[in-house]
């Protein structure tokens, strides 16, 4: 569609001016607020407390977020809101990593504050054109866009109502229409939901950034908990930010020196030991999909099993060779030198709206490998693929597609809802034409795909209320926890990480803690308290990147030549350092791992309480479900019998000869649950909380975020 | 492609090189500025300098680093984000960096310094295209 037309029909509501800023030492100290119900926009000043308590990131997300709502605002009313915020040492260009937003708002699934990460341009531009964060609250009557200048000062809020919504072409369009010309296109960076974010709880948010080679907007994803979801009921169609003249040093760092000796350090390390290690610039992610599939951890058949012949069909030399584009600088953004964010170029779609149209697909990342392949028993490239490509135009997040997509199959196979429910769809494992139509239906709103895009907590009271199913088997069976669908790791021998994916704020997502290979593969962390502190230690640490605008991924995908004669590999001491140091180097501020870990647990701790004062938060919301930590069914046991057997001889002391599977099922069941609840127990005592899993008030007074807000929710339940 | 050829068994470490590349482009002598550096290995003179291989070429996000007409690698300081891959990917180790300066900086074989080597231990020279390591973007995005 002619772009011109596109840009005449939109119908200006709002226009505000403001002054360009300076960052000063990371920090552009302002806030941008814009209410789309009321088109007001305003600035607020970020203030020395919500840097000593959040510091940023995630940490302003979730203190404005705390602000907005009330313990009863769900997700679809005009008080919640869609906070971004990159962090203090978002935006500089010379150490991998360090573009990074980070997206909160309560969910649809969980109905309790969500936070998700992702990369692309416009957290960095954000803060260059003048705000540390972009909070947006209320609810817009027809579909609208709000645009950001950073080069002359100005935000609008405008109706645009011909523009597509899904986020390949919405992306493409707006790009062309606010860049000056083609070299200009690397300054605007957009951000959109989809077609299929508007009738499913899992939507998610595509975050461009603009490829000078491929000369095609990339997309990033801030996949988790829903927030395209939420972004489409408020009757959102895209933000969109500009800002020209990106430079290296334009956070005004304390010390650019150190920040330069230390990246360019580590993109030494890259250079010379990523073909070594683990291969993140010819395949990112994906390169662990035959790695889990060795170690019995690749979720197949909605996590029943963790291996499967077929991976080899799908393992990661076979996109590197046929599908993904090997060479080519693909960083989401500048200075990241890992350059995980692939693509396979030209690939010729096979199905829905698009077929026939060659595109470029942003993946597959080892997630949507897992999820959209094995755990839905498709062990086809091209179809991981399509999934992938069609889950991110149409704003749908690839985990939770993928792990509710295996659940329903698993109901279907084994007979609990019928094609009269799928309304024809036959849903075996394997079926990629059933797979990829879901899909479809979500961006139609039509069909068994809305059902099945009401997350697998949803299916569950369905298939137990409406179609007999017994609800117990669905609890075992439904990957699910707080609402959250698990993202795809096979947890079931590994305790730690059943902690891992148990014991989070926001529900089983590995970003906290991903402990298996120290448990399972390393054997590192035996005992009841060694897992608890890696369950304290781990997810505060995975926290603090979020709080500062970094990725995860440059911390330990590629480690030191020397790393494993260090005193602890697993935390990759010498990463940790360049860490402190970049940030001492962006804001003058000299931590300790110590601190590190304090200013994490600060907005962990009132992330919990958040939970809490939603009517989440406890114990309670801790349980899991057993498919996550053993074999549910008889045939998951026959699996790994031998195993199994010789855990209830050795760690049991029960003789499992002469027995039923039903009796020696009973007996793992109780066990491995017992352990869980042991593990629990430690686990809150190591984070500071009782065993209800409430911080203590001596806990919240020691972080110093005993404040009054704070204290009032958790005071009647210590 | 035009680059600096070195033969470093002539080389005298007399520092000559170094002192018109950092006064030509930083004017200053300073080696730390220098795009040619003079160092010793195992008591031998190690002459480093660019070769123009164009390695460096892909790894820039922005695409600032580009061959020009006569084949000589060159950085559009203009559009560059001061990533400093290019610094850490440069297998030759030739790519230079300062902290006064938020863009790299390299030899564009202007062939200064080789006038003024007293030894013959650098001079210009010429070497086949087929030397250049950079990928062809145009094939790589046809297929």
């Amino acid at each position: 569609m002619d772009i011109r037309k596109l840009k005449e029909n939109h119908k200006l509501l709002k226009e505000y001016k403001y002054e360009l800023g300076k960052v000063d030492k990371g920090y552009a100290n302002r806030t941008l607020y814009v209410n789309i119900s009321n088109n007001t926009i305003k600035e607020k000043p970020v203030t020395d407390f919500m840097k000593d308590k959040f510091v940023g990131g995630k940490g302003f997300g979730m203190w404005y977020l705390w602000n907005a709502v009330t313990p009863t605002t769900r997700w679809n009313e005009p008080e919640n809101e869609i906070v971004i915020a990159g962090g203090p040492v978002c935006g500089i260009t010379q150490y991998a990593g360090t573009g990074k937003s980070l997206v909160c708002s309560l969910s649809p699934l969980t109905d309790i504050p969500i936070d998700s990460n992702v990369g692309g341009y416009f957290g960095p531009l954000l803060k260059f054109a003048g705000f540390d964060a972009l909070e947006i609250q209320g609810k817009a009557e027809k579909d609208i866009i709000v645009y950001i200048d950073g080069n002359t000062g100005v935000v609008t809020i405008e109706e645009a109502p011909l523009e597509a919504i899904d986020g390949h072409v919405l992306g493409e369009q707006l790009t062309e229409m606010y860049a000056d010309n083609e070299a200009d296109k690397r300054n605007v960076a957009v951000v959109t939901a989809g077609t299929g974010a508007e009738h499913t709880r899992f939507g998610l948010l595509n975050f461009t950034f603009y490829d000078p080679r491929r000369k095609v907007t990339r997309l990033k994803q801030a996949g988790r908990g829903g927030i395209g979801t939420v972004f489409r009921d408020k009757k959102l169609k895209a933000l969109i930010i500009k800002f020209s003249n990106v430079k290296g040093d334009l956070n005004n760092a304390f010390d650019q020196a150190i920040i330069n000796k230390t990246g360019i350090k580590y993109h030494k390390e890259i250079h010379d030991l990523d073909s070594k290690q683990n291969n993140m610039r010819k395949i990112g992610t994906a390169n662990i999909i035959e790695v889990m599939d060795a170690y019995d951890l690749l979720p197949v058949m909605n996590y029943q099993y963790g291996m499967h012949p077929d991976t080899q069909k799908i393992k990661s030399t076979v996109f590197i060779e046929k599908y993904i584009t090997q060479g080519v600088q693909d960083g989401c953004w500048y200075g990241c030198s890992m350059a995980c964010a692939k693509a396979a170029d030209g690939f010729e779609l096979k199905t829905g709206p698009y077929k026939g149209h060659k595109v470029t697909v942003d993946g597959p990342e080892y997630e949507n490998a897992a999820g959209l392949g094995s755990n839905c028993g498709i062990f086809d490239p091209e179809g991981i693929l399509e999934l992938n490509f069609y889950c991110d135009t149409y704003g749908i997040d690839t985990i939770s597609f993928g792990t509710a997509t295996a659940f329903a199959m698993e109901c279907y196979e084994r007979g609990i809802i019928n094609k009269e429910i799928t309304c024809g769809m036959e849903l075996n494992f394997g079926n990629f034409e059933a797979a990829v139509e879901l899909l479809h239906q979500m961006s139609r709103g039509e069909g068994f795909g809305v059902t099945v895009g009401q997350g697998i907590h949803k299916m569950k009271k369905l298939f137990a209320e409406k179609y007999g199913a017994d609800p117990d088997f669905l609890f075992d069976i439904g990957m699910e926890q707080k609402g959250l669908e698990y993202s795809e790791y096979m947890p079931k021998e590994s305790l730690a990480q059943q902690g891992g994916y148990g014991l989070t704020n926001k529900g089983p997502q590995h970003d906290e803690a991903w402990l298996i290979f120290m448990d399972m593969v390393n054997n590192q962390i035996p005992t009841f308290e060694d897992k608890a502190e890696a369950l304290h230690y781990f997810p505060m640490f995975r926290t603090w990147f979020g709080l500062y605008g970094l990725c995860k991924l440059p911390w330990n995908d590629i480690v030191p030549a020397d790393n494993k004669y260090t005193s602890e590999p697993a935390k990759v001491p010498e990463h940790v350092q360049n860490y402190l140091d970049v940030v001492y180097g962006v804001t003058g501020k000299k931590l300790s791992v110590l601190d590190m870990i304090k200013e994490s647990e600060r907005v962990y701790n009132f992330q919990r309480i958040f939970n809490i004062r939603m009517g989440k938060g406890l114990r309670a919301n801790d349980k899991i479900p057993y498919r996550s930590m053993g074999p549910v069914t008889a045939e998951e046991y026959e699996s790994r019998k031998e195993r199994y057997d010789k855990q209830l001889a050795e760690k049991i002391g029960y003789d499992p000869e002469d027995k039923t599977i039903e009796e020696k099922m009973a007996v793992m069941r109780e066990y491995r649950e017992d352990q869980y609840e042991k593990l629990t127990d430690a686990v809150y005592k190591r984070r500071g909380w009782n065993s209800n899993g409430v911080p203590t008030l001596e806990h919240l007074k020691y972080l110093g975020i005993d404040f009054p807000e704070v204290v009032e929710i958790v005071k009647d339940l210590q | 492609m035009k680059y600096l050829a070195k033969d470093e068994s002539k080389c005298i470490q007399c520092g000559n090189c170094e002192e018109v590349c950092s006064k030509t482009y930083f004017k200053i002598n300073d080696r730390a500025k220098s795009c040619i550096q003079i160092n010793e290995r195992d008591g031998n003179p190690e002459i480093n300098v660019c070769d123009q291989c164009g390695e460096c070429i892909d790894i820039c996000p922005v695409m600032a680093i580009s061959r020009d007409k006569l084949g000589v690698v060159r950085i559009n300081k203009k559009i560059c984000v001061g990533c400093f891959m290019c610094v850490g990917f440069c297998s030759k180790l030739s790519m230079r960096q300062h902290d006064e300066y938020i863009e790299p900086f390299k030899c564009i074989s202007c062939g200064l310094c080789a006038k003024q080597c007293p030894s013959e231990a650098i001079f210009m020279a010429e070497k086949d295209d087929s030397e250049a390591l950079e990928l062809q973007l145009d094939k790589v995005f046809s297929k």
